[in-house]
């Protein structure tokens, strides 16, 4: 009786957790179909691959630095402009706002994370693009065109744009993410500053201080989004295949020459460099997330909710 | 000085949503009309024309992803939540959250390896797995949030009564912890209905009625992406329609059910 008994929760235990183990499964067909895809355009071209600026069907030349300097380019870009919006935002929310003032903007950021990223790629392509082509860059071009970052004509269509559409995508994940950290410093650090007759603001520095490796993992977590978001970039970027200094420039990232050219591509070599570029990415977005997660982890002290929402 | 800029940060931020909720409105509304749900689209030239079979086609892909996704994400999450401090527990938890970090496309690439290769064409099968790959982390991480909710006294006096582990878990902690879970698979379902990437090469999109999953399918997001960059103003003017119906069944049952989880949750 009792080693029946054993048994059905045995069984039932390692029903739930071969569940949870095809997590490791699902992980690990992705590496290997990415891998197995890349391994033509492994052995043509190994690292050189990672250097190379050619991309040419015709001739079956293929070099990705291109889009890695795409995606590297555009994601630092986003994170320049929403990395101070968003701290900024967490630090309001968690220690200036109200209470109840701030949980109703929480819910709203939260909302900007739920569109879907071909959304903000339309918003971008027919609404943004005309306004920078009419009004932002010619500005930049005429007051600051000695820079080479803003040389060129004002397309709308570019670097820039791509840069503004994925700091409006990736900022809601930096305010929710530190909100949380801001709000499981203690309350003491607050208190103490004020007592040794800190500024309010100053106040709001110690706590800042003792939150760092918090908002530093929701930033890095933040940067692995950028770097794989493809649908609001291949409708914003341009999809050139050239390395520009000018963020006026079109350009492509790793993302968005998958997306554009892989239903195109008709031989074997082809389809593989595009698979290689999709391995790459994956590399660099897991590195990215665990090392972020990890931060999280611990500057939460491993306070599970938190965890979880990042 | 410090406060007056955080509070400018707050504003800032807040306003793209206003910008692209007010164009989603103004240019996506005034070719909303029950033809848009029910028609197919027409060719180039013809006025009017809907996307009956990209919504009827996202319903299907999700569906699809959701029957893979659902079971094997709950049963994970309810493993989480009550043998959770092992070992195995955590590394699942972090690699669902590393999951969770895969970009859409890649995921998108592999599906394309694993079923559009073998099955030697595009179908809505293929986009369904996809799909699923992108549901199963936050239906995993949420199932467990919700049934650790369960108050513990609840599996106690199960046990106390006698009733095995397996029985505690099915018949006591499971039901009473339903109304989350519900909640939270449909969060992630939702999510994944507005994405596009993992479809572009699984699932591919199709301009005819089709409701075949061994077939290329059309679905709303990919639909909006061609509808866009057609050189034709009338299929710009439906991408925008297309776009404003997906954010609000999107962020519509996002909505509804975060305010439900809240009150759930107190």
């Amino acid at each position: 009786m009792k080693a029946a008994r054993i048994t059905a929760d045995g069984v039932y235990r390692a029903a739930l957790g071969g569940a949870a183990a095809l997590v490791f499964g699902v992980v690990a067909l992705i590496v290997y179909e990415t891998t197995r895809g890349s391994v033509l355009s492994i052995q043509k071209f190994g690292l050189g691959f990672l250097t190379g600026t050619a991309w040419d069907p015709v001739t079956e030349k293929f070099g990705a630095l291109p889009y890695i300097y795409g995606t590297l380019v555009s994601s630092a870009l986003a994170l320049l402009i929403a990395v101070p919006l968003g701290i900024g935002t967490a630090v309001y929310l968690a220690e200036i706002a109200n209470r109840r003032f701030g949980a109703i903007v929480s819910f709203v950021i939260e909302l900007l994370a739920a569109i879907p990223s071909i959304v903000y790629g339309v918003w971008g392509f027919f609404v943004l693009a005309p306004f920078l082509r009419t009004w932002i860059e010619p500005w930049l071009i005429q007051h600051l065109g000695f820079l080479p970052l803003f040389r060129g004509a004002p397309f709308g269509i570019g670097m820039l744009n791509a840069g503004i559409v994925l700091s409006i995508m990736i900022v809601p994940t930096i305010v929710s993410i530190s909100r949380e950290v801001l709000l499981a410093t203690p309350r003491s650090l607050r208190e103490a500053a004020l007592a040794l007759g800190a500024t309010r603001a100053e106040a709001i520095g110690v706590a800042v201080d003792a939150a760092r490796p918090g908002i530093l993992g929701a930033v890095i977590l933040a940067l692995g989004r950028a770097l794989g978001e493809t649908m609001a970039v291949t409708m914003v970027i341009g999809n050139t295949n050239r390395i520009s200094l000018s963020l006026l420039d079109p350009g492509a990232t790793m993302s968005s020459i998958i997306a554009n050219e892989f239903t195109e591509a008709t031989s074997p070599l082809y389809v593989s460099a595009l698979i290689e570029i999709a391995l790459v990415l994956f590399l660099v977005t897991i590195v990215v997330n665990g090392l972020a997660r990890l931060l999280v982890l611990w500057a939460t002290g491993g306070r599970r909710a938190i965890a979880a929402a990042a | 000085m410090v406060i007056a800029g955080c509070y400018a940060a707050g504003i800032i931020v807040v306003l793209p949503l206003a910008f692209i909720l007010g164009h989603l409105i103004a240019k996506g509304l005034p070719a909303l009309s029950l033809s848009f749900f029910v028609d197919l689209p027409k060719p180039v030239g013809e006025p009017g024309g809907g996307m009956a079979n990209a919504i009827v086609g996202t319903l299907i892909l999700v569906g699809l992803g959701a029957l893979i996704a659902v079971p094997v994400g709950v049963g994970a999450g309810v493993y989480l939540s009550e043998w959770g401090r092992s070992r195995f527990a955590s590394l699942v938890r972090y690699t669902t959250d590393l999951l969770s970090g895969v970009p859409s496309i890649v995921v998108g690439v592999a599906a394309y390896g694993l079923v559009v290769m073998p099955m030697g064409g595009f179908s809505a099968i293929a986009g369904g797995v996809a799909l699923s790959i992108l549901m199963l982390p936050t239906i995993i991480r949420s199932t467990e949030e919700v049934v650790r909710l369960v108050p513990q006294s609840y599996r106690e006096a199960a046990l106390a009564l006698g009733a095995p582990r397996w029985k505690v878990i099915q018949q006591v902690v499971i039901p009473a912890a339903r109304a989350g879970i519900v909640t939270a698979s449909m969060l992630a379902v939702a999510r994944a209905a507005g994405e596009t990437a993992p479809l572009l090469f699984t699932a591919l999109g199709n301009r005819f009625w089709s409701t075949a999953l061994n077939k290329p399918i059309a679905s709303l997001p990919v639909q909006v992406f061609d509808y866009a960059r057609a050189p034709y103003d009338e299929w710009n003017r439906q991408a925008w329609t297309g776009a404003l119906v997906l954010v609000l069944m999107v962020t519509g049952i996002s909505a509804v059910l975060r305010i439900t989880v809240r009150r759930v949750a107190r």
